[in-house]
């Protein structure tokens, strides 16, 4: 990976969370780079500090050292060409499933015959074309979660950021949602960083996988993933799945040396 | 590409059920009779009716029987004729216009101003924990025990009456918009900074539709509120309008114009209702 193609450096970010006249680190300075197309996992105990690293590439939090760089744009606030997926579904429930998706780019400006078509693709790219007209209160929560993906998609981002996005899911539907994002993921060649706190579904969704520690959060291994694309679930039974998801465990302590 | 999930069903699809009759009828099969009555019990078309005309009759029936004379106790069939009387002579419209405008205009005067301190109050926690005290504070003082105050100081025209409503509906609004506007989920906070939402975006787009059902509890009561406001204000001191009409009925012994009147305050009061509820059932139609 050479400079150029870097779509996203993180410089040196840590994080201390002022509490009175103490300042207690959350994140000890990190740093790593993002390549265009590339879909790299975060991993990590709660109280690594993940879902701190994410908000702040997102520009929600301000590091209290460090850069975040997205292309030659330093990011300080929300950025227009990043998404966010957050781990609750934030629908907003007097939308129906086609406003909520439009609402991004009602922000930018008049809604047009073009955005609805825009609406319409990525209703229909999360498999929910049939429920354009539903109001959140009568979707399911895997298809809620869909549809804040598609919602998250709909600017075009550079950049998708995913904070444990299916954490609240049963694992049934937690599974049927990463195939999706498989099969989206490679359809829009999209950037993805994504926390989790699931290794298995690190392993089968990432390219690269960064393995946070506790306390304050630091990157304990960056560990490639090179397993063949496009996965099916039959990968999570192969060796090299296997292994790479052992030597995740063994990094964060789960597995003895 | 459109996967197909089976197991995904609507929440809509799955709540299909068939009307609450059917239920109790599929539930006690050996009971039919009484599932009919269940029916027509549930339907308000046929219990209205029903209702109003029993209590007529007994009223008639006390009058009748007590032989009351007109100025202490009406019958209905009085009331109706005189009100017929008052309404097709124009009397009735005139001075319940007055009691309109002025219902209106306290209305907007006060749920404004409970609007705008509201919102204000809702979002800073420090301005409401300077503020708040006094609002309550001032609740404590008895509206109807100022009104004669109003009325000397704005005189007893449209002014005096308008402040009185006004004073009278700015409370519940004003608690109402506080609740909810800090209710709205900090997690819709988060996103619509992450889109970077502009001050007035974030008002309309969500501030205003998420305290809206809240709100609605509150602006129903001021409704409700308003028509009383309006009545004691021109209890205290007016020469028209409906409260006017009752006092000035009191006065010369025309009971059934005093009927009239309230009638027309009942109707007034329950078309307010309504014209709120029909808006909020608008607004709220993704809360089913």
């Amino acid at each position: 990976m050479d400079a150029q193609t870097d779509l996203l450096r993180v410089e040196n970010v840590s994080h201390a969370f002022v509490l009175g006249p103490s300042a207690i680190p959350a994140l000890a300075p990190v740093g790593f780079t993002l390549a265009e197309g590339e879909f790299v996992c975060i991993v990590g105990t709660s109280g690594s500090g993940k879902s701190t690293l994410l908000r702040i590439i997102g520009g929600l939090l301000q590091p209290t050292t460090g850069q975040v760089w997205l292309g030659k744009e330093q990011i300080t606030e929300p950025h227009p060409e990043i998404g966010f997926v957050f781990q609750k579904t934030n629908l907003m429930p007097w939308r129906t499933a086609r406003d909520n998706v439009l609402l991004p780019l009602e922000l930018l400006g008049p809604i047009g015959p073009q955005e609805r078509k825009r609406a319409a693709a990525l209703l229909d790219l999360v498999g929910l074309s049939g429920f354009a007209n539903n109001y959140p209160a009568q979707l399911s929560g895997g298809m809620a979660q869909r549809l804040t993906l598609a919602r998250a998609l709909v600017r075009h981002p550079r950049l998708l950021l995913l904070d444990e996005p299916f954490g609240a899911l049963d694992a049934l539907t937690r599974e049927r949602l990463n195939l999706e994002l498989v099969r989206i993921q490679t359809a829009q060649q999209q950037t993805v960083v994504m926390v989790t706190h699931s290794i298995n579904e690190a392993v089968f969704l990432a390219d690269r996988v960064l393995v946070l520690g506790e306390q304050p959060g630091r990157i304990l291994a960056q560990i490639p993933v090179e397993l063949p694309r496009p996965r099916s679930l039959a990968v999570m039974g192969s060796e090299g799945f296997g292994a790479i998801a052992t030597e995740i465990r063994r990094h964060i302590g789960l597995v003895a040396e | 590409m459109n996967a197909d999930y089976p197991e995904e069903t609507t929440r809509a699809s799955r709540s299909n059920k068939s009307s609450r009759g059917d239920q109790f009828s599929r539930h006690y099969p050996g009971q039919p009779v009484k599932a009919r009555l269940v029916t027509l019990v549930d339907n308000p078309l046929i219990t209205f009716p029903i209702v109003v005309a029993t209590i007529l009759l007994l009223w008639e029936g006390l009058v009748r029987w007590q032989q009351y004379p007109n100025f202490i106790l009406p019958g209905p069939a009085t009331v109706a004729r005189k009100t017929l009387a008052l309404a097709m002579d124009g009397t009735l419209w005139r001075h319940a216009q007055v009691t309109l405008i002025e219902i209106l205009l306290g209305l907007g005067l006060g749920v404004g101003l409970a609007l705008l301190l509201g919102y204000v109050l809702g979002k800073s926690r420090l301005l409401e924990r300077v503020i708040a005290p006094y609002i309550v504070a001032s609740q404590t003082i008895p509206v109807v025990a100022i009104a004669p105050l109003l009325v000397i100081w704005f005189g007893n025209g449209l002014l005096s009456k308008v402040l009185i409503t006004g004073i009278i509906v700015f409370f519940p609004t004003l608690i109402s918009t506080i609740v909810g506007i800090r209710g709205v989920d900090a997690d819709l906070h988060d996103l619509m900074r992450s889109l970077r939402a502009s001050p007035s975006q974030l008002f309309f787009k969500l501030e205003l539709p998420a305290a809206l059902p809240v709100i609605f509890g509150g602006l129903k009561l001021s409704v409700i509120l308003a028509v009383v406001g309006a009545v004691v204000g021109e209890f205290v001191g007016a020469n028209v309008g409906l409260g006017f009409l009752i006092n000035l009925g009191r006065g010369i012994l025309d009971t059934p114009m005093m009927f009239a009147a309230v009638l027309t305050l009942v109707v007034l009061a329950q078309s307010f209702y309504a014209v709120v509820s029909i808006v909020e059932r608008y607004c709220m139609r993704w809360q089913k």
